[in-house]
């Protein structure tokens, strides 16, 4: 045990005694998500450092307060990265903070969400108790699988001390196309690309035109982009535009004073949604951004109707519900497993949802 | 002052005695909700269901019941539920490891009767399937879209996707193509108290906790899964193989970094070793270079155009790397053929020694030279044979221990040393099991992989969706009192159910 998880165990054990509620908080860069949570601010950072990495296993384990960036920076230069794209929302955004938000980037849909990657975790459940789930090797099968659990939990079954990410070679080629096109023809386009066998890494559908990123072998790249048609940009605009849409720099996110920022997660093939706001669609049609004044029972309804669920991502009321409603069998299970981790109920809690 | 030892579960520290169980009160429950036809309880009836995939650990259930609609599942479930009885469910029964072994004293819940692809949607690439159906059916039946499930577990002519779900089946394109949990998108399932949860959704990702990955690999401990919804693919155009052989073993497995180095990620990545390869080329006679002390199989797979620049590239770092012959499959009945004696390495086994005993341990990759030269040691400490088979790819080892029952303590040698293989795989940094489960055969190295922390939080887990405990119990995760005790099962070809399915 390192010097500083001998520190943090007391800590949690001293506040599971006196029944303290503690605010996880990393590099804070995803402050915004999620439910407003009380407590004693409970800063990760220090916990810093690479534990092991060798870019033949496509494995890396990190302590959680590393940067995000720094992490990447160290896999760039063995020519690997995080296959999902996470986005930073600042550039103090932790390792930990990654995990515990479980949000992925651009290539999602080709290549897998976070917890995808997740190969293991160590981390103190609320009870101060030192754990360690799943691994550094690619297959494992002993146990159940917590360490994937704890990806998108937000802090609330526990504090991710290291984790042990799957990590891949960078793709040799890609090519971004262009094409106009209107909302429901984007989504009949992007689920008929799915089903055959083109190397689509990306798509950005927004204000009538459609991107659609290729990722692979420069031999199957330069295949598909002479069979697609549509208008070749050039690769650094390109990046610029993938970089913005995973940082949500783009100029489509942005929010006028008194609008908020609704994320619908639906099935690839759902309709167009027809609700009032500005629309970006990633991941295939999946993944559905709402800006405007949106009402949220609305947009809760809507995404439900088609099968999906919606998040108020950012600029709503976090004192109310953010996350969409769970079935009551459902949320039964959410309440006895937060009590599994945490019976003391002092890790974020609300942050997920109000009843734990 | 809270303890962290008052929230211990009692089922975490020794195992429930269901003795008191009374079998008339249970068949008279469960046949006022099921039809006579699909409950069993006499002798003759329960035999075909007293052990699975790993035949040396066999017992009777109480009753078998065969539903055939998801109301009486949850019918089922309440029952056991309200009478205290232990629930087994099962699928095709082809697991290694033990998982659908009966509970003497319990139900033996069969989802065989389950067997239907109820949608299929090729513009979303989805199918819904109910968790009987087998898994290579469904890429069947996605095959007129040009789409297929892409976990393939070896047995996956007869494993069902239930069991899959239930083991997190892999196969061998899994580091490209990932685990089952990788390829699920929702499971419909009844918990112990009868009810119904959807885990999951059709959209990429759901709110909450992700108890998608929670339930894969769950060994039929959390929920009776009763609905699966599964992502389909497109069917890659082309595969190609490349057969390499190596004059070391440790060459080869340093040949297995420098693909993974050089930034490709192969659709399979198989390793074997001289014995194994002998034993395989007298069985089914593939062409193997016989004097190569290992030999790989790399397969690449995509547009013709993606599969010749991949191969091509492989095929510079096997030459750079000291192979002493480089094989490309010149038409689809030669990659067939490099595959063919892999994929009876198990069988070849079999032929060649009365019993064997399979592990399934994963370890670093670049631990591969040192795990095998352990391996060698170890045959002649113990003085048995093993024949090494590998997922090199994602680091999964099945070395075979050959030995022959009959001989005095030669069963106990293999035993020992399959136990020395599992303890070096945990000490290299790696598990007891990559895909084959912990079931009730390796429940007591899960006590040399965790400690009593994590086996306590284990069981809290399992008791946020059985809180008494009545799914499968005694598997996959050992009680405490248990960790004292050592123990290890054989696999005999005597008795190997489905001898003809190929085991990779």
């Amino acid at each position: 045990m390192t010097a500083i998880e001998a520190l943090w165990r007391e800590r949690v054990r001293a506040a599971a005694a006196a029944g303290t509620p503690l605010c996880l908080r990393g590099g804070g860069s995803k402050d915004f998500y999620g439910r407003e949570a009380g407590g004693d601010v409970f800063e990760l950072r220090a916990n810093t450092g690479v534990v092991a990495y060798e870019p033949t296993e496509l494995v890396v384990t990190v302590r959680g307060g590393t940067p995000l960036a720094e992490l990447e920076a160290l896999l760039a230069a063995q020519n690997q990265f995080l296959a999902f794209e996470p986005p930073h929302f600042g550039p103090a955004a932790t390792v930990a903070g990654c995990v515990a938000a479980g949000l992925a980037g651009p290539r999602r849909m080709s290549q897998g969400a976070v917890r995808d990657f997740v190969l293991g975790v160590k981390m103190l459940d609320g009870r101060g108790e030192l754990l360690s789930f799943g691994g550094q090797v690619m297959k494992n099968v002993a146990g159940y699988d917590v360490s994937r659990l704890v990806a998108g939990s937000l802090g609330t079954l526990g504090i991710v001390l290291e984790v042990s990410l799957k990590v891949l070679p960078r793709p040799v080629a890609e090519a971004t196309l262009r094409f106009e096109m209107d909302e429901a023809g984007a989504i009949e386009r992007m689920n008929a690309w799915g089903g055959q066998p083109l190397p689509v890494s990306a798509t950005l559908w927004q204000a009538g035109v459609l991107h659609l990123r290729l990722s692979g072998a420069d031999a199957a790249v330069r295949a598909a982009c002479a069979r697609l048609g549509g208008e070749r940009i050039d690769d650094a605009t390109a990046a610029v535009l993938w970089q913005s849409v995973r940082e949500h720099a783009h100029e489509a996110f942005a929010l006028a004073p008194g609008e908020s920022l609704w994320r619908l997660a639906v099935p690839t093939t759902a309709p167009a949604l027809g609700l009032p706001g500005r629309q970006v669609m990633e991941w295939g049609g999946g993944l559905r951004w709402l800006a405007g004044p949106a009402d949220a029972a609305v947009v809760r309804a809507r995404a439900a109707a088609v099968g999906g669920h919606a998040t108020c991502f950012r600029g709503g009321d976090r004192r109310g519900a953010v996350f969409h409603p769970l079935a009551a069998s459902v949320a039964t299970l959410h309440h006895r497993l937060k009590k599994a981790f945490d019976p003391a109920g002092i890790l974020n809690p609300g942050r997920l949802y109000a009843e734990f | 002052m809270m303890n962290p030892e008052a929230d211990v579960l009692p089922f975490g520290e020794a195992e429930r005695d269901f003795s008191s169980v009374d079998k008339a009160r249970v068949v008279e429950a469960l046949s006022r909700v099921l039809p006579p036809n699909t409950l069993m309880y006499e002798t003759e009836d329960l035999r075909p269901y007293e052990c699975d995939g790993l035949a040396a650990y066999r017992a009777l259930p109480l009753v078998v019941a065969l539903p055939t609609t998801e109301a009486q599942v949850v019918e089922v479930l309440r029952i056991c539920h309200e009478l205290d009885v232990p629930v087994v469910a099962r699928g095709a029964g082809t697991g290694l490891s033990g998982g659908a072994l009966p509970h003497t004293r319990g139900v033996l819940l069969s989802l065989a009767r389950f067997n239907r692809i109820l949608a299929l949607d090729p513009l979303a690439r989805t199918a819904v399937v109910q968790p009987g159906v087998r898994n290579l059916a469904i890429s069947e039946a996605a095959a007129p879209y040009g789409l297929y499930y892409a976990p393939d577990p070896s047995s996956q002519i007869a494993c069902t996707i239930g069991g899959n779900v239930a083991e997190n089946a892999g196969g061998v394109h899994c580091l490209k193509y990932g685990l089952t949990v990788h390829n699920l998108l929702c499971v419909r399932g009844v918990t112990i108290e009868g009810e119904i949860v959807e885990i999951g959704s059709h959209a990429p990702d759901s709110a909450g906790y992700d108890l998608l990955a929670l339930a894969t690999g769950s060994e039929g401990m959390l929920v009776v899964v009763t609905e699966v919804t599964v992502k389909l693919v497109p069917k890659p155009q082309l595969a190609q193989c490349v057969l390499a052989a190596f004059d070391d073993v440790v060459r080869a497995g340093e040949a297995v970094a420098r693909i993974i180095a050089a930034g490709i990620i192969p659709a399979g990545l198989e390793m074997m070793d001289q014995p194994a390869t002998a034993a395989v080329e007298e069985f089914v006679r593939a062409g193997y270079p016989l004097d190569a002390k290992a030999i790989l199989l790399c397969e690449a797979d995509g547009t013709p155009e993606e599969v010749a620049e991949e191969i091509e590239r492989v095929r510079a770092v096997l030459e750079g790397s000291g192979a002493t012959e480089i094989r490309v499959s010149r038409d689809e009945a030669e990659r067939l053929r490099f595959w063919a004696g892999r994929k009876a390495a198990f069988p070849a086994a079999g032929r060649l020694s009365p019993d064997y005993y399979c592990m399934d341990g994963t370890i670093p990759r670049k631990r591969l030279g040192e795990m095998l030269t352990a391996i060698q040691a170890m045959e002649g400490r113990y003085g048995l044979r093993c024949m090494n088979v590998f997922h090199a790819g994602d680091g999964n080892l099945h070395p075979l221990i050959l030995f022959d029952a009959n001989q005095a303590d030669e069963f106990e040698r293999a035993e020992a040393f399959g136990a020395e293989i599992l303890e070096l795989s945990v000490a290299l940094g790696g598990t007891i099991t990559g895909e084959h489960g912990v079931g009730l055969e390796k429940i007591n190295q899960m006590c040399s992989q965790f400690t009593t922390a994590e086996v306590r939080q284990f069981f809290r887990v399992k008791a946020a969706f059985d809180p008494p405990g009545l799914l499968n119990p005694g598997k996959a995760i050992p009680t405490l009192n248990r960790c004292a005790e050592y123990g290890r099962m054989r696999v005999s070809r005597d008795h190997v159910p489905y001898p003809d399915l190929p085991r990779f």
